[in-house]
Formats: C-alpha cells, sequence, structure tokens
C-alpha cells in the first residue's frame, strides 16, 4: 500500500476510536516511508509503536522516528548472548540489536525488550531480564511461543518441557517482586502447558485489528492462517465496515457463535472460547472450542504433543527454499 | 512532592471517546473530568498539596485530597506519574 492509502487507513482507524498503533510486520524498517507514517500518526494522535527486529535501524533514523513522534520501541532479541541469539536468528544480529536498544534509550524512547521463549532460551529468563533491567527498558516481553505460522512446523523442536517453564515462571515471579514498576515483566503463558484456553485477543473483534501490508484486515495477526474466512481490504472497504459488518469480524464476536462445550460454559465471558486460529489449525474448524480446552474433545491433540516435547527435530528456518514450500508458493 | 506525567504517557483529548485519556506503551486510561484536570496538572511545577488546592477552589468542594492521593498512587504504581524529590 502507498504512503497515501496508510494514512488514509489511520484516520478511518482513528475515526473508530483506535489510539494504539503497533508499527509491525514483516518488518517495518523495510518501509522507506516509515517517518512519514509516523509522522502521520502522531497528527491523528495515536500513540505508536515501532515493532522491529532493528534491522537497518540506525541511530539517524531512530532520531528522525523520534522528531516525527514515534512514541515507543520494541525491539526483538533471541537469547541473552550473541552466540545463542544469533544461531536462534540465523544471522549475526546481536551486535545490531544491542546497539539500537542503547539508541533508543538514548534517545529517550521507553524501549520494550522482546523475547519469544521455546526451550532453545528459556533457560536464560533471568539473563534476560538482566539484559532488559540494564538497558533500562521499561517493560520485557517474554512471550512463550504459541504454536502457529512458523512455530507450528517447528513445533517438536520448540515446544518446553514443563520443568523448564515451571523453573522461568519462578524466575519471572521473583524478578517481579525484586523490580517492582522499575521494569515491567509479561510472562505471555504457554498455553499448551495450560488447561484452559487463553481468553485471545479478549474476544474476537472486540479491541483489535491488523492491516496486513497488502491492506487485508484481520481480527488478529494470524487470523489469515483461517482458511475458511474471507478478509476484506481497506482498498475495497471503509475500515468501519469491515469492522462492524465484514464477515470475518461478525463470524466469532459475542457468544452466539459458540457450540458446546462452550455454549454452556460458565468460563466463557473469561476465555470467549479460546483463539479461533488454533481451533483452525488443529481441529480443521475455526468454530471448535480451542483444542487447549480440557473441555474439548481435540484436547488429546495437545496433550500427545506436550508428551512428545522431548522428541529433537531440526530447525526448518524461515528463508527459503523451505519458505517457498511451507507458505505453497 | 512534585508530580509529573511519565516521559512514556501522553495525556490527550480522545474526540471518539468525548474525553480525556492517558495513552502509554499497550496501554490506555479512561480519565473522569477531574482526574484529567488532576493529570494535567502532575507537569512537575506543581505539587500534590498545589493540584488539591486548585482543585478545591475551581469546585468548592470539600477536602479531596484523599481523592487526588488515591488517583496518583494509582498511576506512580503503573509508573505513570513519577515524583521529583
Amino acid at each position: 500500500m502507498t504512503t497515501d492509502e496508510w494514512c488514509r487507513v489511520f484516520r478511518e482507524a482513528r475515526d473508530l476510536g483506535v489510539v494504539q498503533l503497533g508499527l509491525s510486520g514483516g518488518e517495518p524498517t523495510l518501509r522507506p516511508d516509515l517517518v512519514e507514517l509516523v509522522r502521520c500518526a502522531k497528527q491523528l494522535g495515536l500513540y505508536s509503536t515501532l515493532v522491529t527486529s532493528a534491522y537497518r535501524l540506525t541511530r539517524e533514523r531512530l532520531a528522525e522516528l523520534k522528531k516525527a513522534g514515534l512514541d515507543h520501541v520494541q525491539i526483538s532479541i533471541q537469547a541473552a548472548d550473541a552466540d545463542l541469539s544469533d544461531r536462534i536468528a540465523g544471522a549475526a544480529s546481536y551486535d545490531d540489536k544491542l546497539a539500537a536498544y542503547r539508541a533508543t534509550r538514548e534517545l529517550g524512547f521507553p524501549l520494550t525488550v522482546n523475547v519469544v521463549l521455546h526451550r532453545q532460551n528459556l533457560h536464560q529468563v533471568e539473563a534476560l531480564i538482566g539484559l532488559a533491567e540494564r538497558l533500562g527498558a521499561e517493560r520485557i516481553e517474554l512471550a512463550n511461543t504459541q504454536f502457529y505460522g512458523w512455530a507450528l512446523h517447528n513445533r517438536a523442536t520448540l515446544m518446553p518441557t514443563q520443568t523448564q517453564l515451571a523453573a522461568g515462571w519462578e524466575v519471572v515471579q521473583r524478578e517481579r517482586r525484586r523490580l517492582g514498576n522499575k521494569l515491567e515483566i509479561v510472562w505471555v503463558l504457554p498455553d499448551y502447558h495450560e488447561a484452559f484456553p487463553k481468553p485471545c485477543m479478549g474476544g474476537w473483534a472486540n479491541a483489535y485489528m491488523t492491516v496486513t501490508p497488502a491492506g487485508e484486515v484481520w481480527p488478529c495477526h494470524a487470523a489469515g492462517r483461517i482458511k475458511t474466512l474471507t478478509f476484506a481490504s481497506v482498498r475495497d472497504h471503509p475500515l468501519a465496515w469491515i469492522w462492524n459488518e465484514s464477515d470475518a469480524f461478525t463470524r466469532f464476536r459475542g457468544d452466539a457463535w459458540m457450540p458446546e462445550p462452550c455454549r454452556s460454559c460458565e468460563r466463557k465471558t473469561k476465555d470467549f472460547g479460546g483463539c479461533r486460529c488454533q481451533a483452525f489449525l488443529i481441529t480443521g474448524d475455526a468454530a471448535a472450542t480451542d483444542p487447549v480446552c480440557s473441555f474439548s474433545p481435540h484436547r488429546p491433540l495437545i496433550d500427545a504433543v506436550v508428551a512428545e516435547s522431548e522428541t529433537k527435530e531440526p530447525w526448518t528456518y524461515r528463508a527459503a527454499p523451505a519458505s517457498r514450500v511451507l507458505s505453497g508458493g | 512532592m512534585t508530580p509529573r506525567v511519565a516521559a512514556k504517557a501522553r495525556l490527550q483529548w480522545d474526540g471518539v471517546r468525548m474525553r480525556h485519556i492517558l495513552l502509554y506503551p499497550e496501554g490506555v486510561v479512561a480519565l473522569n473530568p477531574t482526574a484529567a484536570e488532576v493529570v494535567g496538572l502532575c507537569d512537575g511545577q506543581h505539587t500534590v498539596d498545589d493540584i488539591v488546592t486548585v482543585l478545591s477552589s475551581k469546585y468548592e468542594s470539600p477536602d479531596i485530597t484523599t481523592d487526588v492521593q488515591t488517583l496518583l498512587a494509582g498511576l506512580a504504581a503503573k509508573g505513570l506519574v513519577t515524583y521529583d524529590p
């Protein structure tokens, strides 16, 4: 989409009541007009966050983004040391990320350190929190892997053991007590190891939308994987129509769509039936109860994967040619 | 005790909700009109006592010290308001 198209979408979103804008991807630093997009968001009063790997994110570019009104920066890292981080990333990126973290703080941005946790790096939770603390970050997001997209293809390699998760969670609780509000530690639950599903997105099409680089609008960042839904584009429809009336957004809004065991379950107001993407990816039916739920007839599929979590498999990197094969392209 | 809105937070009028909101990383707090005035005075220039005095005289209300303190304590706990020594 062009710069003008994005600015129009930002305006339509603001008119709908949106106040938070995450510039994500893919990799948002690949947009040559990123500074212009930030300026546009600022004029509209959106609180803008850049969610990036820090690829090509030089200090000069960060300074330009600051001047344009960017509010907050999130930079991902794969582990607490260069060796492991670069190995997981599949590229020598650790030093660039650290340089970008420091520049972010020096320029006065609030900083979030983003980490996806899995069996290869869960032993580093304490070191990762220590890194975020030393950098002067506001937040660290320790997101246990959710098994969609690329993580689903690498599930056996990424799936942590119960022991790893328990140890990581213990560190988080201890560090939260130690750090108080000096560093916010977000722990995204490893849902395969939970008895009940996550309250995904606070309910389908309730408070969040993703606009893809091509202009399709999804109720969450993974929804495009649900092949039984058709997603409208901002190139064809006003955003308000897509949000209020399009099939994809209204299909699972509220609780009228719910089958049993959700329909008569008192937890439905807490977890909203869990995740539609997970239901689709595991059961083939996006309207099914999230298979993570103990009440789901599909829960044995999850239990089997968790039980096999000792299995080792080689990585499948998100790069050609595997990327082309797995994406069907 | 001189409160100041933290650098990561931004107070602004939301024309859609018709109220002031305080925006911060991954979050938003909707403020009622009085709370918005309190937060608006968290500029590093007014002490908590100053803020209480300003609002008390404006609204000729009974002692609002506790209300102001409770609001600011809640915002400080979220790191949205900091105190200059």
